[in-house]
């Protein structure tokens, strides 16, 4: 007897629910191990998590908050993560966004709601689509890594947005906080039933289905699916790789670009400083999970934002670091790759000599 | 001059954590493997090889220990990408997640303490050289272990038969199979050593370099590292370069501060992430495609023996 691997000719299409569910119930199993090495009790951690995350009513609407920016930038990703474009920078456009956002009302403030917002919108979207067109086209003219590109803009967007916090946009009156003033009331999206959660809601759902459609029924989105899967084809059948390129990063770009400014204008109502607690990369984690397909990113942000709150939680509670909660997402996404193995591959045993 | 030194050797201390996880990257994607956890790797480097010093008194255990638990970060890397043939830019993704968490949760209680870590001595006969004795010799023993290091990785990669083996698997693992090289336990090999290296180069900035642990205290370097890799074209001793050019800047930076420039911090703070990209661009502008010629050319590609194309 031995072990056979053998190339599955199609992907297991029920080990792609039950690997990402074992994936989950494992990464929490080697979490509470972590947990319990440290003097905590995994059980207690666990349970204020899940009651944070899901216990009320209330609790339900802030994990829908904290899952608004997530489902938002990784639709943003996808479209990158397609064509095999690594763009990790979402976290810096979504910055951008927001910062352009805060520079419309600032500089234009208006009193009609639709127009102060379209501003924002349009202002936080070309922001955020050119910091990360900025990467394409490095990428598409010179062949500069995005992955490091994406990524040291990141750390220019922190700096950026430090820079006007803590300097010439900071609120006087925020006894030093690093934060600008209030918006004014036209510059905050409306929210929902009583909850925090506002009118992004709806902007992820739109943008869930646009998403959908350009990716699985659109010309464009085929074309960046040839280009991800292979490129030598692509360019033969006379697709132009750099133009897409820029394209599809200034794309996803501005869609992180929205979020940040959905962020600010709906949940914050100012700018400030760390206000995404690092969405950007969590959303990568989400795209991924969802295996870029739009709609199952909604339900993995959903989960997302339950660790993330759970991870607020176990801060307040109990006292420990928000990123205790990343290490859950680190171990889901380890047993992730590592369970795609199974259905890319059979194993079985050779029963013959 | 006399002004001038004390920055220059700053910037050979700042820069030397860099450098070991540039060099340790670069024995990686030799060998075919692209780590971009390096960020979390050295984070778990500096809180493990703190809390060794902090517990043993000797900051030479805990640099031992810093990179053999790297080693180990690297066997996990290396059995999700060699053997399992995941996607290795998700797998470096997930590790940087799972090293800022783990570091932050395990060493929660130990910020705010202070150890003695290693201190500076001259080098005999080299320190009374003029200007480089004071920039490159008035040093801790890990920054002189990291000069030797690069001229033995340098002599390694392009003199030793187990140089051009390692080469050999990275740039084309087929030949090198057929060769009758174990590529895959050759891979693991290195990406273990690699990211000792890495992690070794994270337990140097709070056993030596700090003297204190903070959370997120790596703050960028890892992927500054990474990038790297491509500025030196996988060459230590361009790495060494690249790695002392950014630990100059901060240095730089630092002393701007101190000095109370009317430059805002943020502003400052910028300049190492926007010197990268400049590089970056710069070496892609100089030599056009042909930088791909200098990269690994099975780099990222999983290999496995069975599968024929």
């Amino acid at each position: 007897m031995r072990l056979k691997i053998e190339k599955r000719l199609v992907p297991s299409a029920w080990l792609k629910v039950t690997v990402p569910v074992c994936s989950v119930l494992m990464a929490f199993a080697i979490g509470s191990l972590f947990l319990y090495f440290q003097g905590v009790s995994p059980l207690k951690a666990y349970t204020v998590m899940a009651s944070s995350a899901f216990g009320s009513a209330y609790d339900l609407s802030e994990t829908i908050v904290k899952a608004l920016p997530l489902a938002m930038v990784s639709l943003a990703t996808m479209s990158c993560f397609t064509m095999l474009l690594w763009n990790i920078g979402a976290e810096g456009q979504a910055l951008m966004g927001a910062l352009a956002a805060a520079a419309a009302v600032r500089y234009f403030p208006m009193e009609n709601p639709f127009a102060m917002l379209g501003l924002m919108a349009l202002f936080a979207m070309l922001l955020g689509g050119l910091w990360s067109g900025f990467a394409g086209v490095l990428k598409a003219r010179w062949n500069v890594n995005e992955i490091i590109s994406t990524l040291m803009l990141n750390y220019i967007a922190i700096r950026g947005l430090e820079y006007f916090v803590y300097g010439p946009w900071r609120d006087p009156a925020s006894l030093g906080f690093p934060m600008t003033k209030p918006f004014i009331d036209s510059a905050r999206l409306p929210t929902l039933w009583g909850t925090r959660i506002h009118l992004g809601l709806y902007v992820v759902l739109f943008l869930t289905l646009l998403m959908w459609f350009l990716l699985r029924r659109s010309r464009w989105g085929y074309e960046i699916q040839v280009i991800g899967s292979n490129a030598r084809a692509a360019h033969y059948a006379g697709m132009n790789y750099e133009r897409s390129v820029v394209l599809v990063m200034f794309f996803s770009g501005a869609i992180a670009g929205l979020a940040g400014m959905c962020e600010v204008s709906g949940l914050e109502g100012r700018l400030q400083a760390g206000f995404t607690a690092e969405y950007g990369y969590t959303a990568i984690i989400v795209a991924w999970l969802s295996h870029l397909n739009p709609l199952v990113s909604l339900l993995v942000a959903f989960l997302m934002g339950a660790l993330m709150a759970g991870g607020d939680a176990l801060q307040i509670m109990m006292g420990l670091p928000v990123a205790t909660s990343t290490i859950l997402q680190g171990l889901i996404l380890f047993f992730v790759l590592g369970g795609e193995f199974f259905y890319k591959y059979k194993i079985s045993w050779d029963g013959g000599r | 001059m006399e002004t001038l030194t004390p920055i220059l050797a700053a910037a050979v201390r700042s820069g030397t954590p860099i450098l070991y996880a540039t060099l340790g990257e670069i024995l990686m994607e030799k060998s075919g493997i692209t780590n971009l956890g390096l960020e979390g790797i050295m984070l778990m480097g500096a809180l493990s090889g703190f809390v060794v010093t902090l517990s043993t008194g000797s900051p030479w255990l805990g640099l031992l220990f810093a990179f053999l638990l790297g080693g180990c970060l690297g066997l996990l890397h290396a059995f999700l990408c060699v053997s399992l043939g995941s996607n290795q830019v998700v797998c470096g993704l997930a590790m940087t997640m799972f090293g800022s968490g783990a570091s932050a949760l395990m060493g929660r209680n130990h910020i705010g303490v202070a150890i003695s870590g290693l201190h500076s001595f001259p080098l005999p006969g080299l320190a009374e050289l003029p200007v480089l004795g004071r920039v490159f010799f008035n040093q801790d023993a890990m920054v002189y272990l990291s000069f030797a290091l690069v001229v033995v990785l340098y002599v390694y990669l392009n003199f030793t038969r187990p140089g051009m083996n390692l080469r050999a698997i990275g740039d084309n693992p087929k030949a090198a199979d057929a060769m009758g090289l174990p590529v895959a336990r050759l891979r693991y090999f290195y990406c273990i050593v690699g990211s000792g290296l890495v992690a070794l180069g994270g337990g140097y900035m709070s056993v030596v370099y700090n003297k204190f642990w903070a959370e997120g205290m790596v703050a960028g370097r890892g992927w500054i590292a990474v990038a790297m890799v491509i500025f030196a074209l996988w060459n230590p001793f361009q790495a060494a370069l690249g790695a002392y050019l950014f630990g100059g800047v901060e240095a730089f930076q630092l002393r701007l501060q101190t000095a109370g420039t009317p430059i805002p911090a943020p502003l400052l703070m910028m300049l190492p992430y926007a010197m990268t990209i400049l590089v970056l661009l710069i070496i892609a502008v100089g030599k056009g495609r042909s930088i791909l010629l200098r990269a690994p050319a099975a780099l990222g590609i999983p290999f496995h023996r069975e599968e024929r194309d």
